[in-house]
């Protein structure tokens, strides 16, 4: 204890650093600022009323519909569909169907990677090519619980954006988060060609308030 | 070396007394700034839970409305209300709330404003459909339906 001789009073602060240092870590990890995540959509904008409504006239071909009744069963294309997991792929299938694209719409149907182009069954009943007119129509009643048309909304969009990441060849989430900007771009291109037309459509009125 | 080690008299520790006290300074800063602002909620949340979500882009564009079964249910009923800031509303008075939050905004961000729609599971499309029409009438037209992530099973 040599030390000891010219010890001064003093305590020993430098590990201080380092038990505030954990503090501040563990304040800066538990602290979960309300992630807020959710689904985006976007509404359509107020008719104006000096304008008549657009006439557009829409192929039954060129619209996938989706219905929720006011008991939450769901109804696609007339039919109803019980099991939820199965919609994303036939919403794929209705994107992707390409049953009698235009010029520029095959063009860009061969600049599909292999795996969304064995999706495309070019059935004459379903969309012809993914830029309007094709639309998903999803229509729900005032009775319908948030929570199905959420878990529906879920799928829909889910559909467009498997697309998206399968044919940039990056991963899903990668596709709904912050991109780079080279894959910015290629995703805005691609956007072009196939865009996420899902239109809500004002609830009816049968059941609920 | 040799040329250097003239000079070591003088002590070379560095005084790090103080340190603790920056940090805690950083400490406090954090423990104060992250405000947990759960302002009152007056409505049950129960919030959906889903797979695609996208996060917010700025959050000073963002306002939230809340829309869910009341609390206190011998005051306001049973019926799912919509709350904003602190208050529960009718829904006409959406287009107001939206005007108030867009006055907060300057000019150029007025069209980017999101709202945040967080609704309860139970809660039913027709109240969500007239608060969106009043977002409609007010030009406010992103919309993120709060969710959570599908495997984070607490709700907020």
């Amino acid at each position: 204890m040599a030390r000891s001789r010219r010890a001064k009073n003093e305590v020993n602060a430098g590990s201080m650093a380092d038990i505030a240092f954990l503090l501040l870590i563990f304040f800066l990890m538990t602290t979960t600022i309300a992630s807020d995540k959710g689904l985006a959509i976007s509404l359509p904008p107020k008719p104006d009323p000096n304008e008549p409504p657009p006439d557009v006239k829409f192929n039954e071909r060129n619209i996938f519909k989706v219905a929720i009744n006011s008991a939450d069963n769901m109804a696609v294309e007339d039919e109803r569909l019980d099991d939820i997991s199965t919609l994303k792929n036939e919403a794929m299938e209705f994107i992707l169907n390409f049953g009698n694209p235009n010029a520029e719409a095959q063009a860009f149907f061969n600049t599909l990677v292999p795996e969304l182009k064995a999706m495309s069954k070019h059935d004459p009943n379903s969309s012809e090519f993914p830029t309007k007119p094709a639309v998903i129509s999803f229509k729900t009643d005032r009775g319908t619980s948030y929570e199905k048309y959420i878990n529906v909304l879920d799928e829909l969009q889910g559909a467009f954006y498997e697309i998206y990441a399968k044919q940039l060849g990056v991963s899903v989430d990668k596709v709904r988060e912050e991109m780079e900007p080279t894959l910015r771009e290629k995703y805005n291109e691609l956007k072009k060609f196939i865009p996420m037309n899902i239109s809500i459509a004002e609830p009816t009125k049968i059941g609920g308030n | 070396m040799s040329k250097f080690k003239k000079k070591t008299s003088t002590s070379q520790e560095i005084p790090t007394s103080a340190l603790p006290d920056i940090i805690f300074m950083l400490l406090f800063f954090f423990m104060v700034t992250t405000v947990m602002r759960e302002n009152d909620l007056l409505v049950e949340q129960n919030i959906p839970k889903a797979e695609q979500l996208r996060k917010m882009q700025k959050k000073t564009l963002v306002s939230y409305i809340y829309i869910g079964k009341p609390k206190d249910t011998n005051k306001y009923g049973t019926e799912p209300r919509i709350q904003v800031n602190d208050v529960l509303i009718q829904p006409d008075d959406v287009i107001q709330f939206v005007n108030q939050e867009k006055d907060k905004l300057s000019e150029a961000e007025r069209d980017q404003i999101t709202m945040a729609m967080k609704v309860d599971t139970e809660a039913k499309m027709g109240i969500v459909s007239d608060v969106q029409q009043g977002l409609r009438d007010a030009n406010a037209l992103k919309v993120l339906y709060t969710s959570l992530k599908e495997s984070e099973m607490d709700n907020l």
